[in-house]
């Protein structure tokens, strides 16, 4: 029973990863592939640690492969926002059936500034900062 | 279970190729830097499938250098890139 457990979690795992390079060797775009990839290989990475967890069994190695669980939930979503962030800045093409981009006529890249589409007269005065790249 | 363990080395192999041709390709730096992020997943989870075949659960060890260490790589390319400004490649 635990041998079945053991080998579904392993097979699911690696299949996961499999289609995570599928994704990011045939999607168009880098924010596409990006969505193929930081899901579907933290899931894989999920799967195969707890395979682990079930063959070993004991207390130390549980709790290492939960600790690599914890830290993969917790920094794929950030390194994929950082990364998509970047790619967004530095001005990467989006795919050509991209039906809208709702970041471009409310942002501007020289200022990095963000408009709401509810400002009025007063508050929509460019104030500039210390902190504002030249 | 030996079988099993050959089949998602074979698949992880083969993902790894496929994540190498996207490095190889581009078009652009964010693509590399996400195709060695899933690379880093990738090697994870084969350390790990490695750790059952072999019985021995210090690899996790490595694992979790390997994890932190493309989370570090993924999060300074990203500084990199934003401190350069708009590019064209």
């Amino acid at each position: 029973m635990i041998e079945m457990i053991k080998g579904f979690l392993i097979l699911t795992g690696a299949l996961f990863m499999l289609l995570a390079a599928l994704g990011i060797l045939r999607l168009p775009d880098l924010l596409t592939r990006m969505h193929a990839t930081t899901k579907a290989a933290a899931l894989g990475v999920i799967l195969i640690m707890l395979a682990v967890a079930v063959h070993f069994g004991e207390v130390a190695v549980v709790a290492r492969a939960f600790a690599i669980i914890v830290f993969v939930v917790m920094t794929a979503p950030v390194a994929a926002h950082v990364i998509g962030r970047a790619g967004y800045f530095v001005g990467s093409k989006l795919w050509s059936g991209t039906v809208k981009d709702e970041l471009r006529p409310n942002y501007d890249p020289l200022t990095h500034e963000l408009k709401s589409g509810l400002e009025t007269e007063a508050n929509a005065v460019h104030q500039p900062r210390e902190s504002d790249p030249s | 279970m030996d079988t099993v363990i050959l089949i998602s080395q074979v698949l992880m192999s083969f993902a790894l190729i496929l994540a190498f041709v996207r490095v190889v390709r581009g078009p652009s730096l964010p693509d590399r830097v996400v195709a060695l992020e899933l690379f880093a997943s990738i090697v994870v989870g084969m350390v790990g499938v490695y750790a059952i075949k072999m019985d021995v659960s210090s690899f996790l060890d490595a694992a979790i250098v390997i994890a932190l260490m493309g989370f570090l790589a993924a999060i300074g390319f990203a500084r990199f890139l934003e401190r350069g400004g708009p590019r064209d490649d």
